[in-house]
């Protein structure tokens, strides 16, 4: 209890930063990831090439990334803002295929019908194909936050904070209980993240027909 | 001197459609449709009839040849208002999903900043008309209906802009006997009240001498002949010939009387 008693303000503290570097690249991320989505959904000849960079993009090892990113200028200044990109670099992938897929993979004839009553390129982006994909859109977006709630942890390892922290120190100290103060925290905000993405997931499923 | 032949509807003048590789789907098509009449497309699958059908309101652009809508060229008219202006009812029927069925059948209206109490109106007046009670359907989702109330939902929203052209993909295609036996006295009286200019593909000879007052048969892109009803059924024409015996084959026992073309309603099977 007396651990508690003594980290307790430095696991609220640590969160909150965590919670602020993911949000912060899962905002990123979701602004280029859904914006590319339309757009290879429009020019699906493009689709591949662009996918696969976000593929190579998600392959690339997390500590390895961080340190690229390090020695950048403007960049390297702030560990935070490393942290930021690199977190936004590993969203990227499932929100754009998501978004993608979510869009080619509306009915053919209610396409086809939206062009044929006339309406407009935006008033069949918002009316009919991001309404019909929106629960895709979310489902990438749930496995790009949880991803990166769990990524966001080795930021610590170039000095952004979160609850990494706690766990590197841990580690280097032989304390478990530091380990779990630092992961347990983690794991908690990736299963809320999940559950509340999941639960607006399906709010905007629409049914089959 | 005869008297100047009415503006006509629609016309396609040695109209041609070609896919990339240069397989033709359309090639040289030339066709008039009057205006309020109804003209229905046979042929098999393949012949071009949907590409034929697709190419007025500009789903497709053919590769040569003109469209011509009130002797005006189709390409010198504004997509998104040619569009608005043509109504389209698919086999698929593409009812939105997400979308009430009112919704669904004032989307038209919705796109042109119609006020919502007028698109509302209009789309329960649309949707009596054809035989969905408005306080029933109105606030249905398209899941919650049947085949042939979908089709009819989708008629509906064919005719919310009032368009004096209607473009039907093979309709009632999907639907049982029945069904589409409803479906196709429902569509000759809407026909006889709104006076629309209606290209039909079908499959179903039946359906096309019951509501067309002209019959094209389409081969490999081709116009092979257009006749009245009456006409097609007593062509001498091979493939004329061949296509009325697909539908008229004779069962063992029957007599030969020959097809007749009834234009009096059928009488409804209950």
């Amino acid at each position: 209890m007396s651990f508690l008693s003594q980290n307790g303000s430095a696991i609220l503290t640590l969160t909150i930063e965590h919670l602020w570097l993911t949000g912060a690249a899962m905002f990123f991320a979701a602004t280029i990831a859904i914006l590319a989505g339309i757009l290879l959904a429009r020019s699906p000849r493009w689709a591949r090439p662009v996918i696969g960079i976000a593929n190579i993009l998600q392959t690339i090892p997390s500590l390895a990334m961080f340190g690229f990113l390090l020695p950048l200028p403007w960049l390297g200044d702030r560990a935070a803002r490393i942290a930021i990109v690199a977190l936004t670099a590993y969203a990227l992938l499932p929100i754009l295929r998501n978004t993608y897929a979510g869009i080619r993979g509306i009915d053919p004839a209610l396409v086809e019908v939206a062009r044929a009553l006339g309406l407009t390129s935006r008033q069949r982006l918002f009316k009919i194909e991001l309404p019909l994909s929106a629960s895709f859109i979310l489902a990438g977006l749930r496995t790009a936050t949880v991803t990166c709630v769990g990524i966001a942890t080795i930021a610590a390892a170039v000095g952004a904070g979160g609850l990494g922290e706690l766990i590197f120190r841990g580690v280097a100290s032989v304390d478990n209980r530091l380990v779990l103060a630092g992961a347990i925290p983690a794991a908690l905000l990736a299963l809320g993240a999940d559950g509340a993405l999941g639960l607006l997931e399906r709010w905007t499923k629409v049914p089959a027909a | 001197m005869t008297t100047p032949a009415p503006i006509p509807a629609i016309e396609f003048r040695d109209l041609s459609f070609a896919l990339p590789g240069g397989h033709m789907l359309l090639d040289g098509i030339s066709l008039t449709l009057e205006e309020g009449s109804t003209t229905a497309i046979l042929g098999r699958s393949g012949s071009g009839k949907t590409t034929l059908l697709r190419t007025v309101n500009r789903l497709l652009e053919p590769t040569s040849g003109e469209i011509f809508l009130d002797g005006q060229d189709a390409r010198d008219r504004d997509l998104i208002a040619l569009r608005r202006s043509i109504g389209y009812v698919i086999q698929e029927v593409g009812l939105f999903p997400h979308f009430t069925l009112e919704r669904n059948v004032a989307l038209v209206l919705e796109a042109e900043g119609i006020a919502i109490e007028k698109r509302i109106r209009r789309a329960h007046e649309l949707l009596a008309a054809v035989g969905l009670d408005p306080a029933t359907f109105a606030r249905r989702y398209p899941r919650q209906l049947s085949g042939g109330q979908r089709q009819r939902a989708g008629l509906a929203r064919a005719l919310a802009a009032d368009p004096p052209i209607l473009l039907m993909d093979e309709p009632f295609g999907a639907l049982d006997p029945l069904t589409r036996l409803e479906m196709q006295q429902m569509m000759r009286s809407l026909l006889e009240r709104f006076r629309k200019t209606v290209l039909l593909v079908t499959h179903d000879l039946d359906e096309a001498l019951y509501l067309a007052d002209r019959i094209v048969l389409l081969d490999s892109g081709r116009i092979l002949t257009s006749l009245t009803p009456d006409e097609f059924l007593r062509s001498a024409q091979p493939d004329v010939r061949a296509y009325v015996r697909a539908f008229r084959r004779e069962r063992p026992g029957e007599t030969s009387s020959g097809p007749a073309v009834d234009r009096t309603l059928p009488e409804a099977q209950a």
